[in-house]
């Protein structure tokens, strides 16, 4: 029975430079993969990898023992990526950045409004994002994982700029996903944890 | 599929009318600079007449080029390209719903405008419809090719100076078609052959660009 995510000798080259090479783990649904190491070793890279955006320089990603390579759009419906950047229109309100999300990512609108209280952006809905300040922004970005049921979230730093209350409500979300069977790769500093993950120490 | 088509048509119009009418910029460009010519030439009816076509194309490819350097460079600094890349829509159509968006907010107000803009350069009554009609055509081309430059250049650093340099060679064979469509209809000859390969390089530009595009996307997101 092959695990529901597989990698296997994961290589990454940037602009010649090799990042990263024999990563392998393997994540069965509900588990969560936690990417450690210092800044510039590599996990910003391997979650854009895991989403897609990069090929890999070597090695083998597969989805319940398929090859990811096989089926791109299949892959591309699975996943939900929060970066640094956070994929917000200033010049739109909270709510429409979000509709706008679920449009595109096939998420249904009733989902919207729960997604917006979960972390307590209720009040601002109407608000446009310009006026928000970081952490809301980020807080945003994050309801996103919500407007649209997607089985591997990936992110990259999700704590960054929230305050202790929002990290609360991010791992509260994020066990809720892996209770449903999710899979969740999370690139940390430590801000945010995950109940007894898989480690990945991505060093030097 | 044709729920997040409209969504990014949507989004796109809605952010061109939030951003105090950053959409209208490049008509209100096409308005000003044809407005100089009368100044420039002297207001000479024969002079304009004889001028007037080819100042009227020229200034329409360059107010679309002009709106173009932003057309994927916004989403790719705020991270918004990435939704558009997991979204349910492939690349390929996300191209083309950015490229109708931008034509709608740019081709189709020249065209619209050409008539009043025609009147200023003394270009006679009967060439209205055949320069609206190659406008027509032409203008969506002009915005698909030019977009294949705008998704290359993302990342690029004085990115619009490359995009006139990329994408101006191209243009030439819709300036040439699009002044002799008129042309030929005010000279008395059919400007219908000039129409007709505008359709058809409008046909292949809507088949292919959104390839090229797309390519270029993945390579921005690497």
């Amino acid at each position: 029975m092959a695990s529901l995510l597989e990698a296997r000798d994961l290589a990454c080259l940037r602009g010649g430079r090799l990042v990263f090479r024999d990563i392998g783990f393997a994540l069965d649904p509900g588990d969560a993969l936690v990417l450690r190491g210092p800044n510039g070793s590599g996990k910003s890279s391997l979650l854009r990898l895991l989403a897609g955006f990069l090929a890999p320089a070597g090695g083998e990603l597969c989805w319940s023992g398929e090859p990811v390579d096989a089926d791109r759009p299949a892959h591309r419906a699975r996943v939900h990526y929060v970066g640094h950047a956070h994929g917000l229109k200033t010049a739109l309100t909270a709510r429409e950045n979000l509709s706008f999300a679920a449009d595109l990512t096939g998420g249904a609108l009733a989902a919207l409004g729960p997604a917006l209280d979960t972390f307590d952006l209720g009040p601002l809905a109407e608000v446009p994002v310009r006026l928000l300040s970081a952490g809301q922004r980020r807080r945003l970005a994050l309801a996103r994982l919500l407007a649209a049921p997607r089985p591997l979230w990936l992110l990259d730093e999700p704590g960054v700029g929230l305050d202790a209350r929002s990290r609360g409500k991010l791992e509260a979300t994020i066990e809720g996903h892996r209770a449903k069977g999710g899979l969740v790769a999370l690139a940390t500093h430590g801000d945010v944890a995950a109940r007894d993950p898989l480690l990945l120490d991505l060093g030097p | 599929m044709t729920r997040a088509f409209a969504a990014i048509v949507l989004r796109d119009l809605r952010l061109g009318v939030r951003r105090g009418g950053d959409s209208l910029q490049p008509v209100l460009f096409f308005v000003i600079a044809l407005a100089l010519f009368p100044l420039g030439v002297g207001p000479a009816p024969e002079v304009l007449e004889r001028i007037g076509i080819g100042v009227i194309w020229v200034l329409a490819l360059l107010a679309v080029m002009l709106s173009l350097d932003r057309l994927y460079q916004a989403d790719a600094d705020d991270g918004s390209l990435e939704l558009l890349a997991l979204g349910v829509l492939p690349l390929e159509l996300v191209t083309l719903a950015k490229a109708f968006a931008h034509w709608l907010s740019t081709g189709l107000v020249l065209t619209v405008a050409a008539p009043l803009l025609a009147v200023l350069m003394q270009v006679p009554r009967e060439a209205f419809l055949p320069l609206m009609l190659a406008l027509l055509l032409g203008s969506p081309v002009l915005t698909l090719v030019g977009g294949i430059g705008a998704a290359l250049l993302v990342g690029a650093r004085r990115g619009s100076t490359l995009l006139a340099l990329l994408i101006l060679p191209l243009y030439i064979p819709v300036l040439i078609f699009g002044v002799g469509a008129v042309e030929g209809e005010v000279m008395g000859l059919s400007g219908r052959p000039q129409l007709l390969i505008l359709g058809a390089m409008l046909l292949a530009a809507l088949a292919l660009a959104p390839f090229a595009s797309a390519a270029a996307l993945r390579l921005a997101l690497e």
